[in-house]
């Protein structure tokens, strides 16, 4: 009798621990209606200055609507996306989540996750104030489905002045891939290991799209992953080549590094150049570095007048609880206030061209004035050119050659990955 | 009458449910929280595994083993596969080693026996991601001006040759990932074979003594023989952790090519190709059940037999 007296409790202790992980899972997941809930991996500094000036707008221009951020740490969003991709898989949407524009919203896309926000770029008049080669870079079969908050440049070298005056170089931009090489000579004739500082397999992925941009020019660059430019031709060889050639002047531990440390090489001056996106004056920022005397930037040799863009963009899913205010934080993502005050404090520069840059720092207003004029192209390490699973198969194509450096191989294996992946594009 | 006849026979009945009955009942909460949790989601992932659904939010069809095909004879996770094996191989030879000798030097009755073994076996209690970053710094390969680490260890107290950029050389990188694993797991082996050692009887020595066997001898033919179940367990136990081998590359090197093994490939692509990261757990559940079934059946069988 005890016995039975004590297996029953014993069930019905793990009844009622099972009800309340129910009830729990309940509980952490709803919204209620008249909330916009947004979803981001700003999580810390510039970033989170931004999200809050962002926020901040929305408060003062939609009173009546409370704006709940779920904000998920992870560097470049690896545990956001996760979360995002089960609350779509459960059907419990946020309003708006975060995301690269571009390819990397693919996946969304063709699994009908997210919806057509281009009533709202006719709207808003967004089609006149952002760039036309942007427009067309967010646009899948005439359908938008993302509004950008920022604009990163990634074709960018940077450079110490200091260490190419005392090996007796110029301090201006090469002018092409080749004399950058020439350059390179010079510096490691002088006894620098490592002209170019370089870290893991991402950063090399980023370097061999600036020389593809370089080598090939932005519409056949742009043409490699629509399908109209052949991977195995002799010209993307070339530029392997030359990716390779760089490669042989970059650092040897390059695997355990990440970006703040190949940029800390150049800083410190171990290593002459380094190619980063323009995330880099922030990082020098913290550690007082001067613009223009400490550090010099330029698009890589050979890109010129091409801007290789990424951007942070925001959606709107299907089913969204509270489409009309989600489509109000759309509004304040797109709009001056809203970009302004957002890239005033994340180091970006806004999508709109209509913003006076004079509020913005040297490395931005400089930047601000190349996003007019440039060709703008998307870049491919950060999530813009390709599908993540595209990415994902080139990196690791690029990961294989830093220690098994054979140019035969490497376009082999594009070859693959762009028959692999571009047909789901 | 014939419910008198009746109510000894019910009796014993109850009799037996009352014996296994409560019983049951005490163990089924985990039963069916194993069956759902453990067992149900394997089958679900080998569902997923035998199903197409390559991008996120795709309704699935049956491909059979399709999934299973392509990742085999897929260069990168040969790669992974041939990493993945030279990882095991370092790392169970390096537990062994450090195990089997500090257990032979504790067990031979020092001074402050219990002091050594806390200090072998504390590693243990640290947690693989913890010691991780740890490791990432002593395991940095930078050289030169800009070396941390182990490497600006080798500089500053001589050989300085002994510099090289650990994990990230071809090959020899996952012995060099090895390391801080052997750190962490040899003092558990240490524990283990002190406890095989401890519970060989004394009589067995001092005969072996008497009968002029030398200090190696007396390892070699009677202690050693004597130790093999408790080698087998621990080669078992070490083995399948180095098979699921997660953390500690992940904490150190991240989703880089040169280091990447099974579980790591899993972890990358399980954001935009669950099917693939549905059969790569597959195949190392299938690995693992390889090395681990066998001995539970040889267990099971020594266990009958005693």
């Amino acid at each position: 009798m005890r016995r039975t007296a004590l297996a029953s409790a014993a069930i019905l202790a793990a009844a009622t621990m099972l009800t309340a992980c129910g009830d729990d899972d309940d509980g952490g997941s709803s919204s209620s209606s008249g909330d916009v809930e947004i979803m981001t991996w700003w999580t810390e500094g510039g970033e989170k200055a931004g999200l809050d000036a962002l926020i901040e707008n929305f408060d003062k221009d939609y009173p009546d609507e409370t704006l709940q951020s779920t904000p998920i740490a992870g560097g470049g969003g690896s545990n956001a996306k996760k979360v995002i991709l089960q609350r779509l898989q459960t059907g419990d949407p946020p309003s708006s989540f975060q995301g690269h524009a571009g390819a990397e919203l693919l996946d969304y896309i063709n699994t009908g996750a997210i919806q057509d926000v281009s009533s709202l770029y006719e709207e808003e008049g967004w089609n006149d104030i952002f760039p036309p080669s942007l427009i067309e870079m967010l646009t899948y079969d005439g359908a938008i489905y993302s509004v950008p908050a920022n604009i990163h440049r990634a074709n960018l070298v940077w450079a110490n002045p200091s260490v190419l005056k005392d090996n007796g170089l110029p301090t201006t931009a090469p002018a092409s891939i080749d004399d950058w090489i020439d350059d390179m000579e010079t510096l490691k004739q002088g006894g620098m290991e490592a002209p170019l500082a370089i870290a893991t397999d991402w950063t090399q992925v980023q370097l061999l799209e600036t020389v593809l941009i370089a080598d090939l020019g932005p519409d056949a660059y742009t043409g490699l992953w629509d399908g109209s430019t052949d991977w195995a031709s002799s010209e993307v060889t070339d530029a392997l080549d030359d990716y390779a050639t760089l490669m042989t002047y970059t650092n040897s531990n390059r695997g355990s590094l990440d970006w703040p440390d190949s940029s800390g090489m150049v800083a410190e001056g171990e290593s002459a150049y380094t190619v980063m996106g323009d995330w880099v004056p922030a990082g020098y920022d913290v550690d007082n570095l001067v613009p223009n005397k400490d550090y010099i930037w330029f698009p890589v040799p050979g890109t010129d007048g091409v801007y290789d863009f990424l951007a942070d963009s925001f959606t709107l899913p299907v089913d969204a609880p509270n489409t009309e205010g989600a489509e109000d934080w759309l509004r304040v993502v797109g709009s001056k206030a809203g970009q302004t005050a957002f890239n005033k404090a994340k180091g970006s520069i806004p999508a709109r061209t209509d913003i006076d840059p004079s509020e913005f720092g040297v490395y931005q207003q400089s930047a601000m004035a190349d996003f007019k004029t440039d060709t703008i192209v998307p870049s491919l390490a950060h999530g813009a050119a390709a599908s993540i699973a595209w990415l994902d198969a080139i990196t690791s194509a690029v990961g294989k050659f830093s220690t098994d450096p054979d140019v035969g191989t490497l376009q082999d294996d594009l070859v693959s990955a762009a028959d692999q992946f571009a047909s789901t594009e | 009458m014939a419910d008198q006849a009746n109510r000894p026979k019910r009796r014993r009945r109850m009799h037996g449910i009352a014996t296994w009955g409560p019983g049951l009942l005490l163990i089924s909460p985990s039963i069916v929280l194993v069956g759902i949790f453990v067992y149900g989601l394997i089958g679900q992932n080998f569902q997923l595994a035998l199903s197409d659904k390559h991008t996120a939010i795709q309704p699935e069809t049956f491909i059979g083993l399709d999934n299973f095909k392509d990742l085999l004879t897929e260069d990168r996770f040969q790669h992974a596969l041939t990493n993945l094996l030279i990882y095991t191989v370092a790392f169970l030879i390096g537990t062994m080693f450090f195990g089997m000798l500090w257990a032979i030097l504790l067990e031979r009755g020092i001074r402050g026996e219990g002091i050594f073994r806390s200090i072998y076996l504390f590693p243990m209690a640290i947690s693989f991601v913890s010691a991780g970053v740890v490791w990432r710094w002593l395991l940095n390969g930078a050289q030169g001006e800009e070396a941390a680490g182990l490497n600006r260890l080798f500089q500053s107290l001589g050989p300085g040759g002994l510099q090289n950029s650990w994990w990230d050389t071809p090959n020899w990188g996952m012995v060099a990932i090895a390391m801080p694993a052997m750190w962490q797991l040899s003092g558990y082996m240490m524990a283990l074979f002190l406890a095989g050692f401890r519970s060989i009887p004394d009589e067995l020595r001092e005969a072996a003594r008497m009968d002029g066997a030398s200090e190696f001898q007396l390892y070699r033919h009677v202690l050693f023989p004597q130790l093999s179940p408790v080698a087998l367990s621990a080669l078992i136990i070490a083995g399948h952790m180095s098979l699921k081998v997660f953390d500690i590359i992940y904490v150190i090197a991240r989703n880089t090519y040169q280091v990447e093994v099974p579980a790591t490939y899993m972890w990358q692509v399980q954001t935009f190709d669950q099917a693939k990261a549905a059969t790569i757990a597959s195949v190392l559940l299938i690995v693992v059940a390889v090395l681990i079934v066998p001995y539970l059946v040889y267990n099971h069988r020594t266990e009958k037999n005693r």
